[in-house]
């Protein structure tokens, strides 16, 4: 593409790229993602001006949130502050988004502020469907948390289940994919089941999925049969898995083919991209947002980049480590583009460990490029940990998981 | 922070002075996920730790199986030679600037 080409198709004011005052990038969403691409965008570039806008002063990690539920974990160890980003040079807003106008590539804050910008960056995770489950909504979310998003609802869930008698029953529900973290409904189940199993040996945990087939699922069922037999009832979708409505005062699950009382429940509801993705224009009627796999710039909103959770990324999975290779590779293509260079084609990869106890990982992996306009898995590469694995190397991809997390929110918030 | 931890967070995200992730070949960014470029100590061996060499070395065993691994071999197997090796050159130039 030609530098005159890219400023005249994305509307770059011609006095602006003829005084070439500093570009100016915003990152909508302080999570892996976007925290993580304005410290990028701005170590590969310290003359654009780049500002953050998160709403919350502290960002709550999910990954390891369920050994939190477990009681495995503080809560504190999943929670990191934005003063290191700003000591990068990057300004930290901490303010909700209210409007975003594309075509005067503006940005508004509930506080009435505006900001301009060259090329802006959106992460925003993901919303919870409180639309989608019949009863179950944000007041039902108080009595059967979703706990997934990490913060309080992780304490109340926590908290239900230590109060739960030995001999009760907990009831999960798992939705449909496309959904944030793919094994995280059953890495949950498995580490509830060792805190059942330590703590309340006589309790049970029924998982009701809305699909056929779950990620690692061979892992996970032989990690169960293992170190849970018994405990763990996972409920197909072709078994009546399907939860189609909830009753908060009775905490009971109903299915298309009967109903589940609960002592603890946890509904993992279906989700889309956080609202601001509307806000922006770049989600479309599936609720999330599909974006060109080489510069993840929105194929909807020219001079709007999606990344994370929110995005519709082909093969690769709605995960942290995701999110973070994609800041990555975004941050180079924003820059590129800024500075009028065509984008070079990535390579992505993403790892996900799971802990079916705490000395027990697994993990999946694989490598990504851009095929047919989605990310699409690098044929022959990636997979699953080995079934037949010795004890040995599950503890050490539990130990690996543990170096992941320090390592990638050192990167992003350390 | 440390002054070891502030080296290893510079190093994280710029690399090296001079040295931009524009200039990088594919993948070499997404190898940061789990690696760091500058030694830390802990379970996942530092990419600055290795000559360009020993790193083709690793990936090609990692790729072949001949050396066991518990996730490095399903990633290698994305990689074709000459992208190991443009990745391995990559991380030795950052290291030496």
């Amino acid at each position: 593409m030609a530098a005159g080409g890219v400023l005249a198709a994305f509307g770059i004011p011609a006095a602006r790229a003829a005084t070439k005052a500093a570009p100016r990038v915003v990152v909508i969403g302080g999570g892996f993602g976007g925290a993580s691409c304005a410290r990028l965008i701005k170590g590969e570039d310290r003359d654009i001006t780049v500002t953050l806008v998160e709403a919350n002063s502290t960002y709550i990690a999910c990954p390891f949130s369920n050994a939190v539920i477990a009681g495995l974990r503080p809560l504190e160890q999943q929670k990191f502050g934005y003063d290191r980003v700003r000591a990068a040079g990057i300004e930290v807003i901490h303010r909700k988004v209210t409007a975003v106008d594309t075509k005067q590539r503006t940005v508004r804050l509930d506080d009435g502020k505006q900001l301009a910008y060259d090329r802006l960056v959106v992460a925003p995770g993901v919303e919870l469907r409180f639309d989608a489950i019949p009863g179950y909504n944000e007041a039902a979310a108080e009595v059967l948390p979703h706990a997934w998003k990490a913060g309080e609802q992780t304490l109340l869930l926590r908290r239900q289940l230590e109060a739960m008698k030995d001999g009760g029953v907990v009831v999960m529900s798992a939705p449909a994919n496309p959904f944030r973290c793919p094994p995280g409904p059953y890495e949950r189940a498995s580490l509830i089941a060792h805190y059942l199993k330590t703590h309340k040996p006589r309790s049970k945990l029924i998982l009701l999925d809305a699909k056929d087939a779950f990620s690692k699922q061979k892992l996970f069922e032989a990690a169960w049969r293992e170190l849970y037999p018994g405990m763990i009832e996972w409920v197909s979708l072709s078994s009546g898995g399907n939860v189609t409505r909830i009753e908060t005062d009775t905490r009971t699950f109903v299915t298309e083919f009967g109903s589940h009382v609960a002592d603890v429940g946890n509904v993992i509801p279906p989700q889309r991209a956080a609202a601001v993705a509307a806000l922006a224009g770049v989600a479309d009627q599936t609720g999330w947002c599909p974006v060109d796999p080489v510069s993840f710039e929105s194929t909807l909103q020219p001079g709007v980049h999606v990344i994370g959770d929110a995005i519709i990324a082909g093969g690769m999975p709605k995960s942290a480590f995701s999110a973070n290779s994609q800041a990555r590779v975004c941050a180079t293509a924003v820059v590129d583009l800024l500075r009028e260079r065509k984008p070079a084609s990535p390579k992505l990869i993403n790892t996900c460990y799971s802990l079916v106890a705490p000395d027990y990982g697994i993990s999946v992996a694989g490598v990504y490029q851009p095929a047919n306009g989605l990310l699409t898995d690098v044929p022959g590469a990636g997979g699953v940990s080995a079934l037949d694995a010795p004890k040995s190397m599950r503890a050490q991809e539990a130990t690996y998981a543990e170096a992941w997390f320090k390592t990638i929110t050192h990167g992003v918030f350390g | 922070m440390s002054r070891l931890l502030y080296t290893l967070v510079a190093t994280t995200l710029v690399v090296a002075p001079g040295l931009t992730w524009a200039a990088s070949p594919p993948g070499a960014a997404s190898c940061l996920g789990c690696h760091t470029v500058a030694a830390e100590g802990g379970p996942v061996p530092a990419l600055g730790s290795f000559t360009a060499e020993q790193m083709v070395t690793a990936m090609q065993a990692f790729r072949s199986g001949s050396r066991p691994a518990t996730v490095m071999n399903r990633i290698a197997k994305g990689f074709s030679d000459e992208e190991i090796k443009a990745i391995a050159d990559w991380y030795a130039r950052s290291k030496s600037k």
